[in-house]
């Protein structure tokens, strides 16, 4: 073992062959399956130049898509931001039978298929579904409809917010608004000073990633949507039926939006953690100094 | 502001944290709630304060019933055992906090609430700490800016829950000491819990001892270590020697071990627990014991030379059956006790605990020995 002749030992599992092959392949990786396609759809988009790319977009049937994602993420995002914030505070401030079967249960929608969540909700809120044929005699129609998509929407992107602020409500206890309760705090005012401070950037980085989903979603809304044109018509809808008509350059045109919005979520996301990472460094060598 | 607890009980799920327990909490004085973990102290001070509510049972603040009053409006001042300050607040938000909070009726201007603010901070010495944040604190300064939220308000009554057990030796004697003086010179009544008898006993005005929720006793520290009144009390309140045996005809004894037990009727298994300070050690056994012991260590550290021995020829029950004994640094010199001696512990007090009886009778050789002599004068 003294025979080695670096001044330093190495550490186990410091081999720089390995070390240097992992890096390969993950550069590899990265490159073929991430940037190389998103390079080809912008690059696709603006083949045939900026004025054949605004042209797609300012399509009538485009616009409709793009207004139609924007509602649905609209009304999706607050739904969930109200609906994640009440389940993560309800199973980390209270002790009830069932609390642990409700944080497993949370994770549904991820667990399964959006197809078949979709293809659930047709079951039960379609015309001739157990909910549905209910609501269809009070001349209410959900599905094919912006209800519809809004649901399943909802419904694939529940776990963000309520996974982002579970373990970090958990670990952060309940001790703090205790003692504003003592203090004499009413309750909104706990809330407002203490609980929403100390949970802010995880409310961001949950409120980033369901939109991002929320836009993107094509699944669970491809099944509930019925993909009328200019009616139920969402973006990642859009840019399928484009591409069946062998409008390529249309579909680049719409996918390079979706692309967009996610190079968008990725620096908001990037954002985020670094202003996190920033507010704790400045503690820490505050701390020390 | 006197506290009765009355008839308070609680459980969690099958745990039975709260066995029908009653207390005064005496107007201005430091109790302190005193066991180990499980106990159910903290329990207890979470419902008086009004953090947990009890199963059955009342609550009274001077006088009044508060039991179904919300801990927002019992104005009390608690504090945590990991401090709980806003973590996102500098130290002098925290501390205005309360202030802050009253309804606008009572709330002081801005201008009252900065002078109270700097008031407190110069009483905790850290004013020129106003603007960090709690992650830049150490452990004693997070308690003292902890003290300094809970009394901003002034309530009448203050709250701790194991004040100092996250903090090093040093710097708890330190707040422990300031604490008492913060106390005197506010008159709070002043409840606190912990699991270190020393701090109990060193700090409080009275003593609860409890175990597996109920009060073992209550009492004035003094008192408390001199006549404990259960087995419990006495292993909890410092360290113990224990010679567990058979008494027959005035003599408990056991293999090579015995000790005269002068007027105990009592015939059967009985257990003799002595302080540290209740045994000498002699070369030779005495008239009334003979306790051989071997010295295991001796440790100098502390104003008294500790000595640890193991039993020759006999058990004892306590931990690792091993007795300790302390015996001045004067007496150390001259005797010059090493590892392997052979020694007699000769007792002076002793507390006979027969059977099962919870209590125990105080046997003192030096008096019964004297005895005759002090009825001859008569």
């Amino acid at each position: 073992m003294h025979s080695n002749p670096s001044p330093q030992h190495r550490r186990v599992g410091d081999s720089p062959v390995i070390k240097w092959l992992l890096i390969g392949i993950a550069i590899a990786i990265t490159v073929g399956l991430l940037i190389i396609p998103l390079l080809v759809i912008f690059l696709e988009a603006l083949g045939a130049g900026w004025g054949t790319l605004a042209d797609n977009l300012l399509d009538q049937y485009t616009l409709h898509a793009i207004g139609l994602t924007l509602f649905v993420a609209a009304l999706t995002v607050p739904l969930n931001l109200a609906f994640g914030t009440a389940l993560a505070w309800l199973v980390t401030r209270f002790r009830f039978p069932g609390r642990k079967l409700l944080i497993t249960l949370i994770d549904i929608p991820f667990a399964v298929s959006p197809v078949v969540a979709g293809l659930l909700y047709l079951l039960l809120y379609g015309r001739n579904g157990w909910v549905g044929s209910w609501l269809a005699d009070q001349d209410m129609q959900l599905m094919f409809s912006w209800p519809g998509i809004v649901m399943v929407t909802v419904f694939v992107t529940c776990p963000f917010v309520a996974r982002e602020l579970i373990p970090l409500m958990q670990q952060q206890g309940s001790e703090e608004e205790e003692a504003g309760v003592v203090l004499g705090a009413s309750g909104l005012r706990v809330f407002r000073t203490i609980t929403l401070p100390n949970i802010k950037w995880a409310l961001v980085y949950g409120v980033v990633l369901t939109n991002a989903r929320a836009v993107g979603e094509f699944g669970a809304v491809s099944v509930v949507s019925g993909n009328i044109r200019g009616q139920t018509n969402t973006l990642p809808l859009h840019v399928e039926l484009l591409y069946q008509d062998y409008n390529i350059v249309g579909a680049f045109a719409s996918a390079s939006l979706l692309a967009g919005i996610a190079v968008l979520t990725l620096v908001a996301k990037g954002l985020v953690e670094w202003r996190q990472a920033r507010a704790l460094n400045r503690l820490q060598t505050e701390e020390t100094a | 502001m006197t506290i009765t607890v009355n008839g308070i009980n609680k459980r969690f799920g099958k745990y039975q944290a709260l066995n029908n327990v009653s207390l005064d909490i005496p107007e201005g004085k430091l109790t302190a709630l005193l066991g180990p973990s499980g106990s159910g102290k903290t329990t207890l001070l979470r419902i008086i304060a009004g953090l947990e509510s009890a199963d059955s049972g009342r609550i009274n603040f001077a006088g009044q019933d508060v039991t179904g009053l919300h801990v927002r409006d019992r104005n009390i001042g608690f504090v945590f055992q990991h401090y709980a300050l806003f973590r996102h607040m500098s130290v002098a938000q925290n501390i205005a906090f309360g202030l802050e909070s009253l309804p606008r009726k009572q709330r002081p201007s801005r201008a009252e609430i900065h002078k109270r603010v700097t008031e407190l901070l110069e009483m905790i010495q850290l004013p020129h700490l106003a603007k960090r944040y709690p992650a830049q604190l150490s452990g004693g300064q997070k308690q003292r800016v902890a003290l300094a939220r809970a009394i901003a308000t002034r309530p009448q009554i203050l709250l701790l829950d194991e004040p100092f057990g996250a903090l090093d030796a040093k710097v708890r004697k330190d707040l422990r000491r300031w604490l008492r003086n913060l106390h005197d010179e506010f008159h709070f009544t002043s409840i606190f819990v912990t699991h270190d008898q020393e701090e109990a006993l060193e700090l409080s005005d009275q003593v609860v001892v409890m175990s597996q929720g109920n009060v073992e006793q209550v009492n004035e520290p003094t008192e408390l270590y001199a006549r404990p009144d259960s087995r419990f009390v006495f292993d909890f309140l410092g360290q113990v020697n224990v010679l567990p045996g058979e008494v027959q005809r005035g003599r408990l004894s056991q293999g090579k071990a015995w000790v005269t037990v002068p007027g105990s009727r009592h015939q059967g298994s009985a257990q003799l627990y002595l302080r540290p300070h209740e045994v000498r050690l002699a070369n030779e056994p005495g008239q009334y014991a003979h306790l051989p012991l071997r010295i295991e260590s001796v440790s100098l550290i502390g104003s008294e030379v500790r000595i640890e021995l193991s039993p020759v020829g006999w058990q004892s029950n306590s931990p690792d059956n091993i007795w300790e004994v302390g015996i001045s640094h004067a007496e150390f010199n001259q005797q010059r006790p090493a590892r392997g001696d052979l020694r007699y512990a000769v007792p002076e007090v002793g507390h006979l605990f027969n059977d099962n009886d919870s209590q125990p009778t105080t046997i003192n050789w030096a008096e019964a020995a004297s005895a005759p002599l002090v009825r001859l004068i008569n």
